[in-house]
């Protein structure tokens, strides 16, 4: 595959057809015109400062969410779960199991939301799809050779046909990040754009694995460049690499979403994915999203957690709260 | 969805106030000569304690104490001894930590989040630090063999009350000094329960002594004829006089006084961290911040930018209960302060500056007052020369980095000031440019007992932490 900002003067990034959605304003079509323009705008962006950043985080983290408001946040972490199973031993009945628990969380507790989606490898759709038909629960598959994304456009974009065909509602890519940190960010946004084109209308959430790319500076023009490229949703990480879902990425992301949509009065959404594991880290994400995205993010269009465990941990606090005592996990099922 | 964090208030309890306070001489608690008086509770307005006020007399006594402790005990005690106790205090001012957090924020208004998270920490902080100096201070720097000065005299503001008495005590003791204090009227209490914890950490009597009172006594304080050293934070018209009254005496003396700093964001700033450092340098402890940021210089090409974001990010802001965990701006200390601040932000508006405060609901008893912000100020209105000591901002904007420095130092203060910008050298360039004791480089209001902190011109002289504010109680002789 060529480089496209090897030759910066005008190189059309490839597949602009297909890509931004309508009415971007002038100024954020104009950066998407060819390679050099999306450098020359990446570049542009604010830097961060990574301890006023991280300063920021760790106030967050001091909210106290007690009562009633916490009750709340508990169900509305839960309808936020991507409940994921992303292992190579993963098996139709491990799936099965989880989509099970994905429709109904908590058996003894049928008021339970269900959660957002499952997410799962390509050759795992079809197994989900016949457990999850009519149930409102989606059905998110990673794409793209997720992890790595070390493969040809092509394979990646048959991957995501596959997935799609199988019947994904959401499709979860990765970016590539050789490319991003090498600067060649028209391939980046050309892969994004060709994987929004195959998946029309369906979602698509863009990995971006914040843990690889060294800088916050660098997650600010990813972010950017996945939410001009179409992408519905960024999110930090594929849980294979740590550091994953960290509190500052994440409101970093916010902060971006929260800017887009004041330069263009469009709300994109952000997920959350990789090593949280408890009730108290979701909220303290939750307050993020309350507080540098507001309030409208808080919504599993517009925020989720790509998680495990975490889903057991919310049920048991949500009948700690709801019992008055804690009961432990052998109350909840283990999947 | 509309997520409303419910009340998480601090329990009160946990402060243990008790009805009555006394203050501490001699290693004693004693009535004062005085009367009683209340300290009032600015987050509902309500009594908090009773009092036992200190009088002229009281003085006289404490400063007695405080000689015969220094020329008898602590002047003569090797330094690794003192050390002991120093540690000793900070160790529990620690342990109390929770106990201190709840008292002083009943007592000032404060948010329980800052003075849990900063003013206690950092009180702890200093005396940790300046207990490690005090067997090591011939290889301070200063001398080969610096002597303690004698018997200090010290008076303190309300605003962060326990953290200026540890500013000012611990480099004291450290360096073989004794202290007699006197904690502002409205806010004494913490430093009462500190005395607690230095007589429960054996301190030998006089060693530290405690009168109350208001201003009455701080003058019969500062110019007793047997203090060898005044250290002063407070106003710059009483320093100005306390400076005046001490002309001649041979006494030394450190003042920290007011500030109108000015928090510089240029055009490449990180802006979003600049946000948060201008939402930090002036509402930070309602504004009551000698050092604030009071002065928000912008570079026009980023202003619209900036104040948009500075508003949406007010907006977040929780201001209520002080107790309250979530509560990020709490009450104004009285309410003599609160007719001062609205009294200044009207002249703002007499001036027509634009003012602007985000939707929020004020508690119905104890004296609160909104963030504020004026624009369309311009450097000839009181709002931009006068420190309003509140939670009001004014911002300002400039063109050229030449001229962000001829604004920043157009005020008779020089406290601080802050630089934003990912341009290191630009960081450096103005550091050496601006006239201001403390330059803040992408941050705001962060303060380390290992950094020295004080003013030029009207914010006054000396500095306090790190080895320049060890060399404020020590006589290096002819070094």
């Amino acid at each position: 595959m060529s480089s496209l900002t090897a030759d910066p003067a005008g190189t059309p990034v490839a597949s602009r057809a297909a890509a931004p959605p309508p009415a971007l304003p002038a100024h954020l079509s104009d950066a998407t015109v060819d390679a050099a323009s999306l450098r020359r705008f990446l570049h542009g962006l604010p830097g961060v400062d990574p301890v006023g950043l991280e300063a920021r985080s760790a106030a967050l983290a001091t909210r106290s969410i007690k009562k009633d408001s916490k009750r709340q946040a508990i169900d509305l972490a839960i309808s936020m779960v991507d409940l994921t199973t992303l292992e190579g031993a993963d098996t139709a009945g491990k799936v099965r199991s989880l989509c099970a628990k994905a429709r109904r969380p908590d058996p003894d507790h049928p008021d339970v939301p269900t959660v957002a989606a499952v997410c799962v490898y390509p050759d795992m759709v079809g197994t989900a799809v016949a457990q999850l038909i009519d149930t409102g629960v989606g059905i998110a598959s990673v794409a793209t050779a997720f992890p790595a994304g070390r493969a040809s456009l092509a394979v990646k974009l048959a991957d995501t046909r596959d997935a799609l065909e199988a019947g994904a509602t959401e499709i979860d890519m990765v970016i590539d990040r050789g490319a991003m940190l090498s600067g060649n960010y028209g391939l980046v946004f050309d892969e994004i754009v060709a994987v929004k084109k195959v998946c029309g209308s369906t979602v698509l959430k863009v990995i971006l694995e914040t843990g690889e790319l060294g800088t916050y500076d660098t997650v600010r023009r990813a972010c950017w460049l996945a939410l001009l490229a179409g992408g519905d949703f960024i999110k930090t990480s594929t849980g294979k690499i740590n550091p994953a879902a960290t509190l500052p990425v994440t409101q970093l992301m916010l902060q971006t979403v929260r800017d887009f949509h004041s330069e263009t009065g469009e709300r994109r959404a952000v997920k959350a994915a990789g090593g949280i594991r408890t009730t108290k880290d979701a909220i303290r994400f939750l307050v993020a999203v309350h507080e540098v995205a507001g309030r409208e993010w808080l919504s599993p269009k517009l925020f989720r957690f790509g998680a495990s465990g975490l889903l057991n941990d919310l049920l048991m606090q949500r009948r700690t709260q709801d019992d008055g005592h804690y009961s432990g996990p052998n109350y909840v099922t283990v999947d | 969805m509309d997520w409303q964090y419910a009340p998480a208030p601090e329990s009160a309890a946990i402060g243990r106030v008790k009805p009555r306070y006394q203050p501490f001489i001699d290693g004693a608690f004693a009535d004062g000569s005085g009367p009683d008086v209340a300290t009032i509770n600015p987050g509902d307005g309500r009594d908090l304690a009773q009092v036992s006020q200190s009088t002229v007399t009281d003085v006289d006594r404490a400063v007695a104490a405080a000689r015969t402790a220094y020329d008898r005990v602590w002047g003569p005690m090797p330094g690794a001894e003192r050390g002991k106790y120093l540690f000793r205090i900070a160790r529990a001012i620690a342990e109390r930590s929770r106990e201190l957090a709840v008292v002083e924020t009943l007592d000032n208004g404060k948010p329980i989040r800052e003075s849990r998270d900063v003013d206690i920490p950092t009180a702890a902080a200093h005396f940790f630090y300046h207990a490690g100096w005090a067997d090591k201070l011939e290889h301070a720097g200063l001398g080969p063999s610096p002597q303690p000065l004698g018997v200090a005299g010290q008076v303190i503001p309300w605003n962060f009350p326990l953290m200026m008495a540890a500013w000012k005590i611990a480099p004291a003791l450290a360096a073989g000094n004794t202290v007699v204090i006197k904690p502002a009227e409205t806010t004494p209490l913490s430093l009462l329960v500190l005395a607690e914890i230095l007589a429960d950490a054996d301190l030998p009597p006089g060693v530290v002594n405690i009168v109350t009172g208001a201003g009455d006594i701080g003058e019969a304080l500062v110019n007793h004829p047997d203090v060898n050293k005044v250290a002063f934070t407070g106003s710059t018209e009483v320093g100005k006089k306390i400076q005046a009254s001490l002309a001649g005496t041979g006494r030394r003396l450190t003042l920290e006084l007011g500030g109108k700093a000015a928090n510089i964001v240029f055009d490449d700033a990180p802006v979003d961290q600049a946000v948060e450092g201008i939402v930090n340098g002036i509402f930070f402890n309602q504004g009551h911040v000698c050092c604030a940021g009071s002065r928000l210089l912008v570079q026009e090409s980023i202003a619209e930018e900036v104040v948009a974001k500075l508003r949406e990010r007010m907006a977040t802001l929780r201001l209520g209960d002080p107790m309250d965990k979530n509560t990020d701006i709490g009450a104004i200390n009285s309410a003599e302060q609160l007719a001062r601040i609205t009294a200044l932000a009207d002249v703002g508006d007499a001036e027509g500056a634009q003012r602007w405060s985000p939707p929020c609901t004020l508690p119905d008893h104890g004296f609160y007052f909104p963030p504020t912000i004026f624009t369309d100020v311009s450097q000839a209105m009181r709002v931009a020369r006068e420190e309003i000591f509140g939670p009001v901002l004014s911002v300002l904007t400039f063109r050229t980095p030449d001229e962000a420095v001829a604004k920043a130092n157009n005020t008779p203060y020089g406290l601080s000031a802050g630089v934003w910008t990912e341009k290191g050298s630009r960081i450096l360039g103005m550091a050496s440019a601006l006239r201001a004791g403390v330059v803040w480089a992408n941050t705001f209001n962060r303060f380390d007992p290992t950094a020295s902190f004080g003013g030029y011109k009207e914010s006054g002289f000396g500095r306090e932490g790190g080895r320049a504010g060890l060399a404020a109680y020590l006589d290096s002789g002819d070094y």
